[in-house]
Formats: structure tokens, sequence, C-alpha cells
């Protein structure tokens, strides 16, 4: 009785052991359908989906203008302080003063990607990029100003 | 509490597991007392990965506080996310259009299938079978493509807001899904060649780590766990929420109690939820993804509780509220926390090593442990 038991267990734990074995020599034999990406290599060729949330950015055109009005509803809306807006005061053609935007500092170390400030922008002044690689030598580097220098408010935007 | 390892009997020793320890997935300090290799306690200590996260939420508005809650279980962020939604617009009597309904049902379950995936693979990993691992990662990739393309995240989504959902489906989505349940389909016999029939793997799960009905409902289990051991306690089912009580689907109910019914009960639900998704896919309605809210959300002064079934089991959502911007106070009642606290119990007798399968079919998630 013994001896059949335990020919039985060897039967069911080599053939239990060959039908994984099977699996593994079928992926050894079918390169097609192995999915590994070899990442740093593809670099050029990778696309992301174009609603993946990498960073913050402001979209200038052509004119160095953007579409931020400093309403702070991005400010406001994120839960961990990673968006400042800074005023300064702009003097119109007509010479009265204005309130515009100086700086629109966004700290990318606090951010986590929430969407929150985007959903909450009423103008599309700001927008999230694909960008992904975002490591740097030095801290101070991941603190942006998202404005460019010397860019004014897009014409018609209120 | 480390007195208590001090009053040990002659003959026995003290063994830490953790906190960095492969096996443990995380941050989790186990302190088991052995005689020779039997295992005669196993102290679980937390707070590794502890954020505070109900207390910052109190200081984040009622649109803020949901994106925190993806850090807790980070497997099932979807399903954090949508239970806080509900409760938020249970408090603001907020009827979501139908459309948003059948999105998040939609992808509450892909997310389902994808937490059981990763731990179908990290558990088989546990037990030494390295290569399951890369199986599962490849199911789970094509469901984190489709959630990278919809949400614009891979884990960490933020994707439910109160009143819907924050962005409409990708025009890809459906196509994407069907894709995804074809290549689910072709390849889930590999999931039995390779772990379920084997006789190794059979042998270290069968009649390991009992854990009876009564003992699941008197330590508060929930989810698969509880479900191994035959306990009805699917919340889809027992407290429908959202368009669960219109879906067909079975509460999967296995009655073994061991190691090896919690491992069935998971592989099985995969499929109920892939049964969930034909049924959804074709069938999204038209119309808007989100209700219309205020900008400022105020709940009115009073204690909201919602509770949801994640892939770990119940999480319970409450919320106190005096009438103001941010809520008073807020508990998450996580799945983890009891699944752990009848890890003591189901492994005394038991031999070292099987502890390790215990632990992988409880299906931790330390963050949603300690949160």
């Amino acid at each position: 009785m013994f001896i059949t038991k335990y020919i039985k267990d060897v039967y069911k734990g080599v053939r239990s052991l060959l039908v994984g074995m099977k699996r593994t020599l079928y992926y050894f034999t079918h390169h097609k359908e192995i999915i590994t990406q070899q990442y740093p290599d593809n670099r050029d060729t990778l696309v992301l989906p174009e609603r993946f949330k990498g960073e913050v950015v402001m979209p200038h055109n052509e004119n160095n203008e953007h579409r931020c009005t400093g309403c702070q509803a991005c400010e406001l809306a994120c839960p961990n302080g990673t968006i400042k807006v800074i005023f300064k005061n702009e003097l119109t053609p007509e010479g009265k003063k204005k309130k515009a935007i100086d700086k629109l500092v966004y700290h990318l170390e606090l951010c986590t990607m929430c969407n929150l400030c985007v959903e909450a922008c009423p103008s599309d002044a700001i927008k999230m990029a694909q960008t992904f690689e975002h490591s740097v030598f030095d801290r101070n580097e991941l603190t942006k100003i998202l404005n460019n220098p010397g860019s004014k408010i897009m014409e018609g935007v209120e | 509490m480390f007195e208590e390892v001090g009053t040990t009997t002659e003959g026995d020793i003290i063994v830490n597991v953790g906190p960095q320890h492969p096996a443990t997935h995380g941050v989790l300090h186990l302190v088991i007392t052995l005689n020779g290799e039997t295992i005669k306690k196993v102290e679980p200590h937390l707070g590794y990965i502890h954020r505070s996260i109900e207390k910052m939420c109190e200081s984040l508005s009622y649109r803020q506080f949901i994106y925190v809650t993806s850090r807790m279980d980070y497997l099932s962020s979807h399903i954090n996310n949508h239970a806080c939604a509900l409760c938020v617009e249970k408090g603001l009597q907020v009827e979501v259009p139908p459309r948003a309904q059948v999105i998040r049902v939609l992808m509450d379950e892909l997310t389902r299938i994808a937490s059981h995936e990763l731990w179908w693979g990290a558990m088989a990993m546990d037990l030494g079978a390295f290569t399951p691992f890369f199986h599962a990662f490849r199911e789970r990739e094509s469901i984190n493509d489709i959630m990278e393309e919809t949400c614009g995240a891979r884990l960490t989504m933020n994707y439910m807001v109160p009143g819907g959902v924050m962005q409409d489906l990708h025009p890809n989505f459906q196509k994407k899904v069907k894709e995804f349940m074809q290549l689910y389909k072709r390849k889930i016999h590999e999931y039995d060649e390779l772990v379920t029939g084997n006789v190794i793997f059979q042998n270290r799960m069968k009649n390991v780590g009992y854990l009876s009905a009564e003992d699941a409902v008197s330590y508060g289990c929930s989810g698969p766990t509880a479900r191994g051991s035959g306990v009805n306690c699917d919340i889809r089912k027992i407290y429908p929420y959202e368009i669960y009580d219109k879906l067909e689907f079975d509460e999967v109910l296995e009655t073994g109690g061991d190691s090896f019914a919690r491992y069935m009960v998971r592989i099985r639900e995969m499929q109920q939820s892939i049964r969930i998704i034909e049924q959804l896919i074709d069938n999204i309605p038209e119309g808007d993804f989100q209700a219309k809210t205020k900008a400022v959300l105020k709940l009115p002064k009073g204690e909201f509780y919602t509770r949801v079934e994640t892939a770990r089991g119940e999480l319970g959502v409450y919320i106190v509220s005096e009438g103001g911007t941010t809520p008073y106070r807020i508990k998450f009642r996580s799945p983890g926390f009891s699944n752990l606290s009848v890890l003591d119990h189901i492994a005394r007798g038991s031999k070292l090593g099987d502890l390790v399968a215990m632990m992988g079919t409880l299906d931790l998630v330390i963050p949603d442990i300690d949160r």
C-alpha cells in the first residue's frame, strides 16, 4: 500500500511539474508573445497617453502669451500648497494700474498629480504634461516658475 | 510591548520577521514566538507606515481629501476613492448620472481584477514560484494601460470625484477593455497549469491556516478572507450601491476555510468581475459623466457612513460634519486591519514555513492597515 501511494505521489508531482515547465518552454520558443519593453533604449519611440499626469505646465503661444488671469483657483484647489501665485502691478496703455501675475511658482516636489488644479482652472491656463523623468541633482531645481520670463496674458482672456 | 516578549518560557525562540522582510510586502513587523519550528504566538507590530491620513483629511476640503485615500489601499485606489465620493454624495444628496455610475462600476471591477492579479503573482512568489509573478503582471499591465489612458495615472488615480468621475472615458476604452478580456480568457488556463494544479502548491495550501466561520465573524474579517470560510459578506450583494443590484453576478463562497479556499475565492472572483464587465461594456449609457455640484462643497451637520467592497473586503467611510467646508472627523474602517488580526489565531500550532502561505492568502496591504 505504501509503495503504491509513494509511486502515485511521485507520478503526480512530476506530472504537475512538467505541466508548469511546458508553459515556461512555450514562452521560451514564442518570442512574439513577450511584452517586455526595453525602457531606457526605447525613449525615442515611447508615447504616453495624452491624459498622463506627469507635471503641471503652462502652455504659451508663439507671441509668448499665456492664458493665466491670476484668479488663484488652482492655488485654492491644491491640497498640498504646490502652487503659489505672485502678483505684480502692470500699467495698461490707458495709464491705469492693473493686477497681473508676476510668477506662478510650482513645487514639483510637493505635487501628487491629482489633477485638481487643472480641473479648477476656469481659463484652461495650465495642463498636465507627459514628462515623467523628474530626477535632478539639486532639489531647488524642482521649484519651477511656470510662466516664461516676459510673458503676457493673451488678449481676450478674462 | 517588548516586556511581553521577555516573558517566554524556557526553550522558546523569538523570531522577528520584518519590518524589512520581502515576504511581509511592506513594513509589517511580526514578533513570532517559536517552540522548535511550531508557532506559539504571532504578534504584529504596526506603525511603521502611519501617515495619519484620517487627521490629514480633517484639514482638506471635500474635493481634496479624496486623493489621499488612494494612498491607503493602493491596489484598489479606485474603490477607496469611490467610497469617499459616495459618502460625500450621501451628505450632499446628489444624484449621480447613470453614465458615471456605470463608469465607476467598470473601473471598480477592473481594479479588483488588477488587485487579485498582483496578489496571485506575489503570493506564488512568496511560496517560491517566481514565474507566475510575470504572468500576473502581463495581464495587470494591460489593465494599467487602460487606466493610464482614461484616468492619467497607473496607481494613485484620483478619478472619482463627488458627483461623478473627473473625466469622460477615453474613446479607446471599450476597444481596449474588450482586448483585455480576450487576452484574459486566452490566458486564464495558465494560472491553473502553473499554480492551482501544482501538487507542491496544493500540499502547502490545503489544511493550512484554518479559519472557521464563527471566528471569521468574531474577528471582523471581510472580503475573500471571510468568504473562504463560507460567510456571506459581499457588500455588493447585501447592501448594493450604485448599479450592483441590477447586475448578474454570484457571490463567491467556499466552505473550506483553509488557505486554499481563500485562494480559490479570489481566483473565482476575477471571473465574476469579468462577467460584470461583459454585461456593462456594451451598455454604457450616454449623458453627463458628472453631476453639477457647487464649487465649494459643504456637507450639512450630521454623520454619514457608507461602505463598499474593495478587493480585500469591506471599506467603511465615516464622516462627521459640523456644516463647514472640511470634515470634523473622518474614520476609515479598513479591511486589512481586521484581516491581519486573525493571523495570530490561524497561525498558532502550525509551522513557521506555513506562515508565509497564510499571510499571502490574507492579502495584506500594509499602508491600508496603518493608514
